[in-house]
């Protein structure tokens, strides 16, 4: 059972790799149709590189996701915070509000987005409304909901008592607020940015509905090149930018693995110390 | 003790300017007229014609979940029961397609079912005829599966690393076999991910419209490329407002028939 | 964590710091122009927006579409603003009468002076006040002569071929698709009549099963892999499909065919009108147009362009049919706004019809129904399960 289980298991993350090794072998394919090989060569990086276009857009992408999950972490942090120490009948409102985006088709929330903003736009008189802020909110939007789900959680497995002991060991409620309630909570504030900035960096669906011509972002474009000829600078760009996040996730459970190893040790550490008091006593 | 509660109104305010507003926009478009501007039932009518569109989204929507849920479920098992490094590993592998546009990995698929395509030239080249395996449902369904399994497997995973071990053992000491503890305890108690992983691969899979464009043929129409073409080539917003009400409303049922038949409300997120 | 929140206000600095620097002195100007429609510097060919902002200062943030359709609905979608539009000739008319476009001021376009007679004064803007002429062409078949019958060739039928089912491309855009339709059964590309509009979109629908895909420019990608071996299309893009693939052929059919002007148009709402009239003006430039056509392979409308152009492309017999051949070619005039809904609503019909099996509406109604009786099952059980165990506890108290 558990072989047949690995076996499939290995079946599985093949069939997700099998497409992306296509686009990487692609990028280096001399023809532009990725069925003929007609040669190894660099040339689409080359021309990637010289390309002023995709970069651009490349970065365009980066800034929205940073910007959109660190504003929806504050605000989404902020929220499940409050909501926590809600009436439940309050915040069972506040949670079908937040279940709105979350059950919601992508494209409809998209479609929602853009009838907002054209209607705002003729609200305002503004004629080109669409642009770096509509992407920033829609992407805000669509992201919030990711934090409330994953912090609300926390919370709620977090001892209530805590924040009373801190006080009482002397910290204002701030204090206690930022030295003990935030600390717990931490690992769901970060899960949910992750996921926040993950989602925000490969939103195609909403972006495509609400970006202007003087920010685009590159799955938009992305789209855009596939409805043109195929030009193979797009599969150099997927491997290079596979790569990088590759080598970020890489580093990331390293580092994670390595944290991990040091608690564990400082808690074994704590635990014998713990230990000889008591036989001591 | 702080005012918290006073923290979540800035999130109400957005939530409700950016989420509930619209849909009352959607709302406002879909009873009006696209030329005059005045009420109508025009659109709503309309849609009765798409209603074989939508059926067959749903259906192909539905059918790639159940294969995202038997494909996902014993991967999640596993990784769940892996050593701690193994699974961060297994993880990772999971979720990294996540992170590269799913344009380019539905392209990258084009390229491997064409007719011209690598796979059929690898079957040529064996001395075989070339097989139909794109623009059918079949195409469809695989393209919906390879985008949103990891949707599925991710919440699945993290709801059995919750499972208690010792609930596992206490069935086996009671005289459960494998097969009964699977379905008495493991798989009820992996409800929540079950629906979350339903939730997050149903609801994208029914409103796609870019993996029916490349995969599907002529005839796989679904029903977000009529609400795409209604936005983006056919300027009609009031029809397309309709069908996406009508979408929402039907997404709407179908979560609230799977949280009632497996009897679970709660949720569980990735 | 520390070093997380670090990297990120890295990043968000970094970032921050960046947009300032992309404005460039000229100011920039916005253009929506069709997929695939200017030389972009591939191929060691002119890139047309570079030497513009290389003369001028002014950026150009340059945009696609891939139909007039889709581009009119981004206008009159709003929340966007672009300050060159490049449609064709029927949309031109539509988006005038619409008082959408703004009037040209030609003391900015000297060189609109090059353009040839016979592409002024056209139906669509009879007082030349809204638009300056960008290329024109015609609409033909392509076809594979490597699966293609020569016998078959000739009229509009091959797309109705079932020999080729599979194989066959169409336009993902009503008008043109229609205009097929509307050929096919010698109809006037004009027709605003309910029962010509049906009747070809009863043509459109017959043909439904044996068409591949609804595409507009993924036809180049199709037509050169061969993944598809029939498409009508826009005469200039096959000289660039030919160059790819050369077995690649071209006919105009006999019923006839479109014959189209595209030009550039200002918009209202631009926010950039001179240097959307000083882009206009480079286009005109003879040998501006004459590079950027030899390019495009779409036939220019300055005969002085002609001068710079590989003379190949300009004695082309597809770029540059004979007067006889054009003779059978058909403008679009802009349809009034009911034909164009009516249009537009069996288009939408041609799309959606069919592909929906039988047994999918079964299979459904079959899995509602097993769910219903699952969910009264279980409430019968549940409440059974409440009566035996209260029952019980009757008992038991009683004891």
């Amino acid at each position: 059972m558990r072989t047949f289980q690995r076996t499939f298991t290995y079946l599985v993350l093949l069939f997700l790799y099998i497409p992306m090794v296509v686009l990487a072998v692609a990028s280096f394919n001399a023809g532009t149709d990725p069925a003929v090989w007609k040669g190894f060569t660099l040339h689409n990086y080359s021309e990637l590189f010289a390309d002023g276009v995709l970069l651009p857009m490349l970065l365009n992408s980066v800034i929205i996701a940073v910007l959109s999950s660190l504003i929806a972490t504050v605000l989404g942090t902020a929220a499940s915070i409050g909501m926590h120490d809600m009436k439940p009948r309050l915040r069972s409102m506040y949670m079908t509000v937040t279940n709105i985006p979350m059950t919601n088709p992508d494209i409809v929330t998209g479609v929602s987005l853009a009838l907002l903003f054209a209607f705002a736009g003729t609200l305002l008189k503004m004629k080109s409304v669409l642009g770096f802020v509509t992407l920033l909110i829609a992407h805000i939007t669509f992201s919030l909901p990711y934090i409330i789900m994953s912090v609300l959680p926390k919370l709620s497995q977090m001892d209530p008592d805590l924040q009373e002991a801190a006080m009482d060991l002397g910290c204002t409620p701030r204090q206690a607020f930022f030295k003990v309630v935030l600390h717990e909570i931490m690992p769901g504030v970060i899960s949910g940015a992750l996921m926040a900035f993950t989602m925000s960096l490969d939103d195609f669906v909403i972006s495509y509905f609400v970006y202007g011509p003087k920010f685009v972002t590159l799955p938009v474009e992305i789209y855009n090149y596939t409805k043109k000829p195929l030009q193979p600078k797009i599969y150099a760009l997927f491997t290079l930018l596979f790569m990088v996040i590759l080598l970020v996730m890489i580093v990331m459970t390293m580092l994670e693995a390595r944290d991990e190893k040091q608690q564990t040790q400082r808690r074994i550490a704590f635990r014998g110390g713990r230990n000889r008091k008591e036989v001591r006593g | 003790m702080i005012h918290t509660k006073r923290l979540a109104t800035p999130y109400i305010v957005w939530m409700v300017l950016f989420t509930v507003v619209p849909l009352g926009i959607v709302f406002y478009y879909a009873f009006t007229d696209s030329i005059t501007g005045q009420f109508t039932l025009e659109n709503i009518i309309r849609i009765q014609s798409y209603m074989p569109i939508f059926i067959k989204s749903i259906w192909l929507a539905l059918i790639s979940t159940l294969v995202c849920l038997i494909i996902g479920y014993p991967v999640a098992y596993y990784i769940a029961q892996c050593p701690p490094s193994r699974q961060r590993l297994l993880y990772l592998l999971v979720m990294l397609p996540m992170c590269i546009s799913f344009l380019l990995r539905t392209m990258a698929w084009v390229s491997l079912l064409d007719d011209t395509g690598i796979i059929n030239r690898l079957i040529q080249a064996m001395g075989m005829k070339p097989l139909p395996l794109i623009r059918n449902n079949g195409a469809v369904i695989l393209g919906m599966v390879y985008n949103y399994l990891p949707y599925m497997i991710l919440p699945l995973y993290s709801v059995i690393l919750k499972i208690d071990s010792r609930l596992i053992e206490a069935a086996q000491d009671l005289g459960c076999n494998s097969p009964q503890v699977f379905t008495k305890v493991i798989f009820p108690l992996s409800m929540p991910g079950v629906i979350s992983g339903f939730t997050m691969v149903f609801v994208p899979a029914v409103s796609t419209f870019y993996i029916s464009q490349k995969l599907g043929s002529s005839g796989t129409t679904l029903i977000g490329d009529v609400i795409e073409s209604q936005f983006k080539a056919a300027y009609n917003p009031n029809l397309g407002a309709a069908l996406s009400l009508i979408l929402m409303v039907l997404v709407f049922i179908c979560i609230g028939i799977t949280r009632r038949v497996s009897g679970t409300e709660e949720v569980a997120m990735p | 964590m520390k070093r997380l929140c670090s990297l990120l206000l890295c990043a968000v600095l970094l970032v921050a710091s960046l947009p300032v620097s992309a404005s460039a002195d000229g100011g920039s100007i916005n253009v929506y122009n069709w997929g695939q429609y200017i030389s972009d510097g591939s191929d060691g060919y002119i890139d047309v927006n570079k030497a513009f902002t290389e003369e001028t200062g002014i950026t150009v943030n340059y945009m696609t579409f891939d139909s007039n359709e889709s581009m009119y609905t981004k206008l009159k979608t709003g929340g966007s603003t672009y300050d060159v539009i490049i449609p064709s000739d029927y949309m031109i008319a539509k988006l005038i009468s619409e008082g959408m476009l703004e009037k040209l001021d030609f003391s900015n376009i000297p060189n609109y002076r090059y353009i040839d007679k016979a592409y002024r004064d056209q139906a669509y803007d009879p007082k030349n006040e809204y638009s300056v002429p960008y290329t024109w062409g015609t609409v033909g078949v392509i076809y594979n002569s490597k699966y293609v019958d020569e016998k078959d060739i000739g009229s509009w039928d091959l797309l109705w071929n079932p020999k080729y089912s599979g194989k066959i491309l169409m336009f993902d855009n009503p008008r043109d698709a229609f205009a097929i339709g509307e050929l096919k059964l010698g109809y006037s590309l004009n027709t605003e009549d309910r029962d010509d509009l049906r009747n070809a979109s009863y043509e459109l629908i017959q043909q439904k099963p044996l068409v591949q895909a609804y595409v507009m420019d993924q036809i180049f990608d199709k037509m050169e892999r061969e993944e598809a071996w029939i498409a009508p299309y826009y005469a200039g893009d096959y000289l660039l499909m030919a160059e790819e693939n050369p077995d690649l052929k071209f006919y105009f059919p006999e019923e006839g065919f479109n014959l189209f002007i595209d030009a550039c148009c200002i918009p209202k709402g631009c926010q950039n009108k001179e240097g959307a009239e000083a882009y206009i003006n480079f286009l005109c430039r003879p040998e501006i147009s004459g590079e950027n056509l030899d390019y495009l392979g779409y036939s220019t409308p300055i005969s002085k362009a002609k001068d710079f152009m590989d003379p190949d492309i300009s004695a082309s017999e597809i770029a540059y049919p004979t007067e006889e051949m054009l003779a059978n070619g058909q403008s679009f005039l802009n349809l009034s706004v009911e034909a164009n809904h009516e249009m537009d609503a069996l288009w939408l019909q041609v799309k959606t019809q069919g592909g929906v099996d039988a047994y999918a509406v079964w299979s459904m109604v079959a899995l509602v129904v097993l769910l219903i009786a699952y969910l009264i099952f279980r409430k019968i059980r549940r409440k059974r399960r409440i009566a035996a165990r209260c029952a019980r506890w009757k008992t038991e108290s009683r004891d």
